[in-house]
């Protein structure tokens, strides 16, 4: 095996699915909000949640397109780099990204179609329930993917036959408690993400005193909802390092900067972890605290990453920080929903730039939790790709040389760049053009069954062949 | 349960070959004019329904993946390189959909990878083939053959063959499809194609029997095989005549039988290895426990969905794209 291939092999995929996990935690998030004011509109009529829904599926489109291509080469890269993953534990994840995909395609591609091209063409009850089944189409898409994500951080329902994990309880696997926390603090988070999302692009608006209606809409409904949201996180967050602390001690000693055994254990607020020395240096920390976020109780021993042997610990230094990073994005985000929804209620959310100006900005937090929640996860399962079962240095193929791994890794690097620059830029340029009141119906809405290109301002018109 | 899973894989992968093979072939005609008109139509034909016909793509890997994990972690690790070209491609030629039309002075760019990353896309997906059909170095149930052990001058031919018969569906595509002059230049385009395709077959089979590549001597114990070289020649027949006659909607599926004829062709030459004399579709299926959970939520109700959603966004699309002036 190949070090260098392993390192690289390990950038490579964490590259390709940071770039891939935007996508989806934008347009989970999106989906949902699009639903709601599709609902909005219909139960009251009013023409600006219509404007707003047009304005966003368009965003939706560019960001749904960007995740169905990155995620493609998701389905393929598991088996290229990591074979011997793919294949001891394809009995069991192999099903679970194929029922990933299956739902993926059966709801979120088909209704999308809808939405697409069937506005006119459709009851507006069912351009809703399209709307809902998309939504519904991500979420269960996320859902797959935390099963499979859990299953490697804290391994249920197999046996070992041959050296393949067998699938011998799919009820474990699928119900797995760790599922059912993982599954919602993922889902929560792209729901924050699309509210952040959409408050920022509010609060873009009214700074530049455009769409003053729908842009305080945006940030009432973003903002308000964030509100709600971010304490319920929170406490999801906190279960969500329960299982790590039962699950995976050594991700949780290293989250937490604890490198000897403590008891009652003190809570590092911020140091900077010195692997070589074992030690934190410049440690801010409360004492006792630590126990009581470990195991609810004020006297627990707390488990330091010196009790177990070196190759078993993962890198300390990346989920010490992410995970500081991941909680302090979160805390930001909260104050200013509470300001923002306080504000709001007041009727005073337009008055004070300063604020519209802090949450344009906080637009990039709900992304920067996201990835720094995930490197946390991620790397702290190291150094296991199936945690306790099988090394990441022994999952990989067992073949692949540096030199195809740098090739790949490259040629990655060229094209999601590329794509992603006009991504950004697309999307850019449909929110500097903004919102599109109707003044007049255009005159392709009445004509059934010609469809248009989403976004496209002259996209080819297809007509049926009996018209 | 595992002839279930066989049964629907080929089906994915027949599926993905014929309907991404004509809106990969328009990719390459594409690219092959500069009128903007024309390039508007072959447009129209594809943007509609390319990203579920690419889907298939997909659902075979993760079928391949969920049913036969080893076969999936032995070709996707010994196709690393060639794979990661198909996809980048891929990619580069699918947002082209989504960003030519948003494109101003920069359209260049989405026109070049959407004719490059489909003819790209399209070589690789031969060459691959025809690697596995000569054999791939395989030691122990593990790829051996280094960063280029897929290389051969064989597996070029196939690359380059299958850029003809995608070609080729495409043009048959666009002539059912499109009106004026699009069905014109594909109506001349299919001749040459079709004897492109021709002369690749000859040249294949002739360097099968000089290489005596061990996939031929399934022709022998096989005699039935010879059936699938007469359904091509009839449907080739079939197709002469109606592109003579200008039966617009008769050669697409005569191409189509083309395929599917070279298809079992393939498939019964390897039956029952999935990877020829490497390993078996029995010893490459996943556990029991596995295929049963998938059977009884994706087999047995989505996967028939999604070949009636297919059927539908078809039907939907149905008739032929009118060009709308550019605005």
């Amino acid at each position: 095996m190949d070090t260098a291939a392993l390192f690289l092999s390990r950038i490579q995929f964490a590259f390709t699915i940071s770039f891939h996990i935007i996508f989806p935690a934008f347009s989970i998030g999106l989906a949902a909000w699009l639903t709601v004011l599709e609902a909005l509109h219909l139960r009251t009529g009013r023409s600006a949640y219509r404007v707003l829904f047009d304005f966003w599926l368009k965003i939706f489109g560019v960001a749904f397109g960007m995740g169905v291509v990155s995620g493609i080469v998701m389905a393929f890269q598991i088996g290229m780099n990591w074979s011997v993953l793919s294949k001891l534990s394809g009995p069991i994840q192999g099903p679970l990204l194929s029922y990933e995909t299956f739902t993926a395609f059966m709801l979120e591609a088909t209704f999308f179609g809808v939405l697409i091209f069937g506005r006119s063409r459709v009851a507006p009850w069912f351009y809703l329930f399209s709307t809902a089944m998309v939504a519904l189409g991500t979420t269960f898409s996320a859902f797959w993917i935390m099963v499979n994500n859990s299953w490697m951080q804290a391994p249920v329902g197999y046996v070992v036959e041959k050296g393949l994990f067998v699938p011998n309880d799919w009820t474990a696997i699928n119900f797995s408690p760790v599922v059912w926390v993982r599954f919602p603090h993922m889902l929560l988070a792209a729901y924050l993400t699309g509210a952040f999302c959409v408050a920022a692009t509010g609060a873009w608006y009214l700074l530049r005193g455009r769409f003053i209606d729908e842009a305080k809409i945006m940030l009432r409904m973003g903002l308000c909802l964030a509100a709600v949201l971010i304490p319920i996180q929170l406490f999801i967050g906190h279960l969500a390092g329960d299982y790590v602390h039962d699950h995976q001690p050594t991700k949780f000693a290293a989250i937490e900067g604890r490198w000897h055994d403590e008891q009652p254990a003190s809570e590092v607020l911020i140091a900077i972890p010195d692997e070589a020395s074992e030690s934190n240096k410049y440690a801010v920390s409360i004492p006792v605290l630590g126990s009581l976020i470990g195991s609810m109780s004020f006297n627990s021993k707390e488990v330091g990453l010196t009790s177990f042997p070196r190759q078993d610990r993962p890198p300390v230094l990346i989920p010490f920080f992410t995970f500081r990073i991941m909680v302090g994005c979160g805390l930001v985000m909260l104050a200013l929903a509470f300001i923002g929804s306080y504000l709001s209620l007041t009727r005073r959310i337009g008055r004070y730039r300063l604020f519209l100006w802090a949450t344009f900005l906080s637009f990039p937090l709900p992304f920067i939790a996201t990835w720094t929640g995930w490197f946390t996860a991620e790397v702290g399962r190291q150094p296991w790709a199936v945690y306790g079962l099988l090394r990441t240095a022994d999952a990989m193929t067992p073949f692949l040389t540096a030199q195809a791994a740098a090739i790949s890794l490259v040629i990655f690097a060229i094209v999601y760049t590329f794509i992603f620059s006009f991504g950004i830029f697309y999307i850019y340029r449909l929110m500097r053009t903004g919102l599109v009141r109707p003044t007049v119906t255009p005159a392709f809405a009445a004509v059934p069954n010609r469809p248009l290109s989403l976004a496209g301002e002259d996209a080819p018109v297809l007509a049926e062949a009996g018209e | 349960m595992v002839t279930y899973w066989v049964s629907l894989l080929a089906i994915s992968i027949l599926l993905y070959v014929l309907l991404d093979g004509f809106d990969l072939g328009i990719g390459i005609l594409f690219g092959l004019t500069r009128d903007e008109a024309r390039r508007h139509a072959m447009w129209g034909a594809v943007a509609p329904i390319w990203d579920g016909n690419e889907t298939w793509l997909v659902v075979t890997a993760v079928i391949l993946w969920g049913a036969f994990p080893a076969v999936y972690a032995i070709l996707m690790s010994a196709f690393y390189l060639p794979l990661v070209i198909m996809l980048s491609a891929l990619i580069l030629r699918g947002v082209a959909f989504e960003f030519r039309y948003k494109a101003e002075r920069m359209r260049w760019i989405w026109d070049f990878s959407f004719f490059g990353g489909s003819l790209v896309a399209t070589f690789v997906q031969g060459m691959t083939v025809g690697a596995l059909v000569e054999g791939l170095p395989i030691t122990n149930d593990q790829y051996s053959g280094g960063d280029f052990g897929w290389f051969s001058p064989f597996a070029v031919l196939c690359g380059v063959g299958l850029c003809f018969g995608y070609t080729l569906l495409g043009a048959c595509w666009l002539v059912r499809k499109c009106d004026g002059d699009v069905k014109a230049a594909a109506y001349r385009q299919i001749p040459y194609l079709s004897i492109g395709l021709l002369v690749f077959l000859v040249v294949v089979f002739a360097f099968a029997l000089a290489e005596n590549l061990q996939i031929m001597h399934r022709w022998v114990e096989r005699p039935y095989l010879f059936i699938f070289p007469a359904i091509a020649a009839l449907a080739a027949i079939v197709l002469a005549v109606s592109v003579e006659r200008h039966r617009d909607g008769v050669p697409f599926y005569m191409v189509a039988l083309i395929f599917l004829s070279a298809f079992g062709t393939l498939a019964i030459s390897f039956w029952p290895y999935m990877i020829p004399y490497v390993i078996t579709v029995e010893e490459a299926a996943a556990p029991h426990s596995s295929l049963a959970f998938m059977f009884w939520g994706e087999g047995l109700f989505v996967y028939p969905l999604m070949l009636i959603y297919t059927v539908i966004s078809y039907r939907v699309f149905k008739g032929k794209v009118r060009a709308t002036p550019m605005h």
